[in-house]
């Protein structure tokens, strides 16, 4: 039906289809119609997640700068899952929140098509396209509750902020532009390669500076001041999305552009990367334990596990490349979930999500409270849950490779994490409810199913993983 | 089948998280009583299976299915029984179902609800522990090994409402966590080192490798790394601390960590590991040292406590501490066969205490109590006969291995660290011996002749126990009203002193005449397949070990009458010795003040850096600024243009500023 061209975007079509149809259906919707607008959102998604596993293997191109390789369209049916289980989530807190549904949808499948787009593209501009696409989506879903003030002063924080890290960024393309005479990243790469011996300045100022806009995006430290604040400003379930969705995106070009275009410059970047690593997993963890609120607490915690996927890129050997993309899918499927059960455990006027909120939630919501321990004893990264294997591999990637302080930090962090993941699980079969404390509310089975189907992905990849990591290290294998 | 053997437990423990507030409390105690016993029939069958193979062969192995495999690095999900894990699953559900028929009695006073989650609980633990055993590689073996570590957080914590109690489980977890850290980096460095994980594999290819006589290298490393992860769970120094907190649990789970699991896993993953072990002579030494001296500081402490469980805590430390002395001068035989002898009192004696604390409604004071033999007979008489086993007392189970303990560390010419465990043996006869005369003897209970009221009034951990809440009813009046523990308690009781007495008899020294078939039985486990086992004890030694026997003998006994001696005809000596030299007594009292040292060495500075440090110093002066510091309550008109000029937003901006101009920085200035 198509010319061959556009079989690479066809995944991204699908989508912006679907965001276009749901902006559609909010502009001819009567007042107080209900339109199943997140259904519309699922069959994109859908669409998105059959063209990728129909596009496996055929390593399809489209104009050059989309490229269909297993290694995007693993990530993209990451986003897929992301995006499946976001909606779900989020049809509860639409209607609870009375968030503009059309508007809202629209945004989170807008989102979803910069990230595809960002995970598949081959050229640094399009990265930068997708990135805005991506960027002013979030940056309208975190104040998306316009009456609340905290969400709209976080919005406002995380714009400017992005508005000045996408400055970096531009002008690193400036400068490998300059230098390498193209933004196709192959072109850069066989550009670099010739040159991998003279250590020209602009060509490390290009990579620095493409560092940075990364490393913001991922929320390394020192670039992360505004994830705490942004996701706790945000609305839980917001927050869930673009802690999840956001970073694999930001990720998976990140690792395109560094382990790719810049491979032969590794040597360059990986002693500034290590340096990142280690205090984003020493940051997020040491200060995630003195937090009371469950939001920041996770705001913290998700930095971390940006730490742990960036000792994957440091290791960047055959087992730290396939860890890279396991250890996404494990992390956006657990923290997705831990903060579906947040959202859904919120009112319109509370959110409540104050560590003592918890107490004795087994003996209000046992359902909620096992499914939150999953999620929780997963992102600590006991066994035999998907986080244990996520980290199990990244950590023997980085020993195999030789990176022991890596190793040895890790470790250490994440034996630490475990110590604040714990607390909300004593929190909720430990500890007595508050005897004011309003009932939670009742959860619809949508979310529920959504919620069961994350648990099902993490015990199952925590005991089947086989599959799935001989997938992420076939697809890795692509783009080197 | 193997896999049957930790699955029957955790299905139990399916049945009573998802079912067991439906169901009334005969059920749930009987549904998690009877799925140990299956495990239990199940591990026997096993075991005669693997007895009838030859000796050299002796392995039973199942994949249940390949855990990870992606390119050269394939693990499967094996398990495999050995001689070494067979003792081990024979302990664990053999014990471990005692415990639980004990707990269906002891935990009677608990609502449903509580009740099925106490069972759901103590039965994920087996299930986790037997993992553990079962596990033919790290990662099994780490699956349940974390896996206890949760459970028993869980299980100590149980009575959470008590304050000491949840503290206790808390420390129990963090304390472990310091270990698993180890441990864990242990694994990598194997794997990195042998790329592969598989107990068998390791052995073998270590077994090709020359011992590391004299440097500290790669192996020594590896198995410095795995023993402090094992100093974590078996409760060795430095990270005993939790265990004697450990107690604040209902005493029946106190009783399955001390005796038949948790602090079991550090010893039996050294005898696992015996080949890598051996191989790193220095790290040997260091095993040795610190069981050593672990046995006799606990030792000491035990001899001042004044709670009876406490002082029973601070034993199994101690006893911990000689199997890890038999495990570094390399006799491991010997270590684990402490480790089973040592299952069976160590229980009896936890579970007769917990008959005591019923009997007395919480009250867990020994100075409180005396002359209870008079009306609480059969947990006296079982009591007796465990503290008799554990005494060394000749002819019963901690006798024989006590005894084989101390001939083979004489035996390996370590003179000092005999010397040691043999002091550590008089202790242990010492503490003991003051423990029964101080409970059992004497004249009657000083609690009980008050009503129950008073005794909540004195004690404070009475009035907090739930177990105890339900209970005044019982022993109110003036004269002391106490009953012997009920039908399942005693039977479980009775069960545990017979094994006491007898369970040693597997392993009578050649000395004696016997063959030490356990010995025999364990020697295979402790040497790579294929490889050499250790011969007979030759004829010649047996004058030694009769020697070194009667020496441990006269100790046991020296010790029970010195304890005769002080508590049953001269109370007032201990009082006076105790003034003579406060500052020793202050000492022990306070348990060598280790862990107010740890509270300011590590967890202050640790707490500091977080709170102040890290988030106050830095994410919150330098970044939230005005965020959560003045709340978000401010004018509101000007509140976010303001807070976008003066706030939070030019410092983020800064910061990323910094951060750009640093990396830019390195690149062009280094």
């Amino acid at each position: 039906m198509f010319d061959s061209t556009f079989d690479a975007v066809v995944p991204l079509l699908c989508v912006i289809l679907a965001a276009l149809a749901a902006m559609g259906a909010e502009a001819f919707r009567a007042r107080g119609e209900r339109m199943p607008i997140g259904g519309l959102g699922i069959v994109g998604l859908a669409g998105a997640g059959v063209s990728s596993v129909l596009l496996w293997n055929r390593n399809a191109a489209s104009f050059g700068v989309i490229l269909a390789d297993n290694f995007g369209l693993f990530v993209t049916l990451v986003l897929v899952v992301v995006g499946v289980l976001t909606i779900m989530f989020s049809s509860q807190v639409v209607r609870r929140d009375a968030l503009p549904a059309g508007e809202y949808y629209a945004l989170v499948l807008f989102a979803i098509a910069g990230m595809i787009m960002m995970a598949t593209a081959n050229d640094l501009l399009v990265i930068f396209l997708a990135l805005e696409i991506l960027s002013v989506a979030v940056y309208v879903l975190t104040g998306i509750r316009r009456d609340d003030q905290r969400a709209t002063e976080a919005a406002f924080k995380y714009f400017l902020l992005g508005a000045f890290s996408s400055a970096f960024f531009l002008y690193g393309i400036a400068f490998t532009y300059g230098v390498a005479g193209s933004t196709r990243l192959d072109r850069v790469g066989a550009y670099l390669a010739a040159q991998s011996m003279s250590d020209s300045p602009l060509i490390l100022m290009a990579l620095a500076l493409l560092l940075v806009g990364f490393a913001f995006k991922i929320s390394a430290v020192p670039f992360h001041m505004w994830t705490p604040d942004a996701y706790e400003g945000a609305p839980a379930i917001v927050t869930g999305f673009m802690s999840t969705g956001v970073k694999a995106a930001a990720f998976a070009a990140f690792a395109r552009v560094f382990l790719s275009a810049f491979e032969p410059f590794s040597a360059d970047w990986a002693p500034i990367v290590w340096i990142i690593a280690a205090l984003t997993m020493i940051l997020g963890t040491v200060v995630g334990v003195a937090q009371s609120n469950l939001k920041r607490m996770l705001a913290y915690s998700s930095i971390a596990h940006g730490g742990y996927l960036l000792v994957g890129l440091v290791a960047a050997n055959e087992v730290g490349k396939a860890a890279i993309l396991f250890y996404l899918l494990a992390y956006a499927v657990t923290n997705l979930a831990a903060f579906g059960v947040i959202a859904l455990l919120g009112s319109r006027d509370r959110g409540n999500d104050e560590l003592r909120d918890y107490a004795g939630l087994w003996h209000t919501r046992p359902a909620l409270a096992a499914l939150m321990t999953v999620c929780l004893l997963s992102l600590g990264g006991l066994p035999p849950t998907v986080g244990f294997i996520g980290k199990w591999y990244i950590f023997s990637a980085a020993v195999s490779a030789g990176y022991y302080g890596l190793a040895i930090i890790g470790v250490l962090t994440s034996v630490v994490s475990v110590f604040f993941y714990l607390r909300v699980v004593v929190m909720m079969y430990m500890a007595e409810r508050e005897v004011a404390a309003a009932m939670p509310p009742r959860v619809t089975g949508v979310s529920m199913a959504a919620l069961a189907f994350a648990i099902f992905v993490i015990v199952y990849l925590g005991v089947m993983p086989t599959q799935v990591l001989d997938l992420a290290s076939a697809s890795i294998a692509t783009i080197f | 089948m193997l896999a049957l053997v930790p699955l029957f437990p955790l299905l139990g423990f399916v049945i009573n998280a998802a079912l067991g507030r439906r169901l009334p409390k005969t059920v749930s105690g009987s549904v998690a009583s009877a799925v140990m016993v299956a495990s239990f029939v199940v591990s026997v069958m096993i075991v005669l299976e693997l007895a009838a193979m030859p000796a050299d062969q002796r392995a039973i192995e199942q994949t249940v299915y390949t855990w990870i495999a992606s390119g050269d690095f394939v693990l499967d999900l094996t398990f495999r029984v050995d001689p070494l894990a067979a003792v081990m699953i024979l302990v664990v559900t053999g014990i471990g179902a005692l415990i639980h028929i004990y707990s269906t009695a002891y935990m009677h006073d608990e609502s449903v609800g509580e009740y099925a989650r106490y069972f759901s609980y103590l039965n994920l633990f087996a299930a986790f522990m037997l993992v553990l055993v079962l596990g033919a590689n790290f990662l099994v073996l780490f699956v349940g090994w974390e896996g206890v570590g949760l459970c028993s957080y869980l299980l100590i914590g149980f009575w959470f409402r008590k304050r000491s109690a949840a503290d206790a489980g808390k420390k129990a977890f963090v304390v472990n966590r310091i270990g698993d850290y180890a441990f864990i980096l242990g694994m990598l460095f194997l794997f990195a080192r042998f790329g592969t994980l598989d107990f068998r594999q390791l052995a073998s290819t270590v077994a090709a490798m020359p011992p590391e006589e004299g440097v500290f290298g790669a192996l020594s490393i590896a198995s410095l790394l795995l023993f402090i992860g094992a100093t974590g769970k078996s409760a060795q120094i430095p990270l005993y601390t939790w265990l004697p907190d450990a107690m604040e649990g209902p005493t029946p789970v106190s009783a399955l960590i001390h005796a038949a699991t948790m602090v079991t896993a550090g010893v039996y993953m050294i005898g696992r590991n015996a080949v890598l072990f051996s191989h790193a002579p220095e790290t040997m030494m260091i095993v040795a040292v610190v069981g050593a001296l672990t046995a006799v500081m606990a030792g000491t402490i035990g001899l001042v406590q004044n709670d009876i469980k406490r002082v029973l805590a601070y034993s199994t430390v101690s006893q911990l501490g000689l199997m890890f002395l038999a495990m570094g001068v390399g006799a491991f035989g010997a270590g684990i066969f402490h480790l089973y002898t040592h299952a069976f009192f160590k229980a009896l004696l936890f579970l007769g205490s917990g008959a005591v604390i019923h009997a007395l409604h919480g009250e867990q004071d020994i100075r409180q109590m005396g002359g209870l033999r008079r009306y609480l007979p059969i947990t006296y008489w079982t009591f007796l006969i465990g503290s008799l086993a554990i005494a060394g007392v000749p002819f019963l189970s901690g006798f024989f291995s006590k005894d084989e303990i101390l001939y083979e560390t004489f035996h390996g010419g370590h003179t000092l660290l005999w010397l040691i465990a043999a002091v550590a043996s008089l202790l242990t006869a010492v503490y003991m011996f003051r423990l029964v005369f101080l409970t059992f003897h004497g004249d009657g209970p000083h609690a009980v002749g008050v009503t129950s009221h008073d005794v909540g009034a004195t004690s404070p951990r009475v009035g907090a126990t739930p177990n105890d809440v339900g209970a005044t009813s019982h022993g109110l009046g003036a004269a002391p009203h106490l009953h012997d523990a009920p039908p399942a308690m005693a039977l479980v009781l009775i069960v545990l002193a017979v094994g006491s007495v007898l369970a040693g008899y597997v392993g009578i020294p050649h000395a004696l005449g016997g063959h030490n078939a356990l010995a025999t039985w364990l020697a295979p486990s402790f040497v790579p397949v294929g490889g050499e086992i250790a011969g007979e004890a030759a004829a010649e030694e047996t004058a030694l070990e009769l020697t070194l026997m009667g020496v441990s003998s006269l100790i046991a006994l020296a010790g029970i009458a010195l304890a005769a001696f002080v508590w049953l005809t001269r109370r007032a000596l201990a009082a006076a010795i105790a003034l003579r030299y406060p500052t020793l007594y202050r000492l022990l009292l306070n348990k060598y003040y280790v862990d107010e040292i740890y509270d300011a060495a590590v967890v202050r500075p640790i707490q500091a850096l977080s709170q102040e440090g890290l988030w106050r110093g830095f994410d919150v002066k330098v970044v939230d600024g005005a965020v959560n510091g003045t709340g978000a309550i401010v004018d509101a008109s000007a509140t976010l243009l303001r807070r976008l000029q003066t706030g939070s937003v030019r410092a983020y901006a800064g910061s990323l500023f910094i951060g750009v101009v640093v990396i830019l920085g390195y690149y062009l200035w280094r």
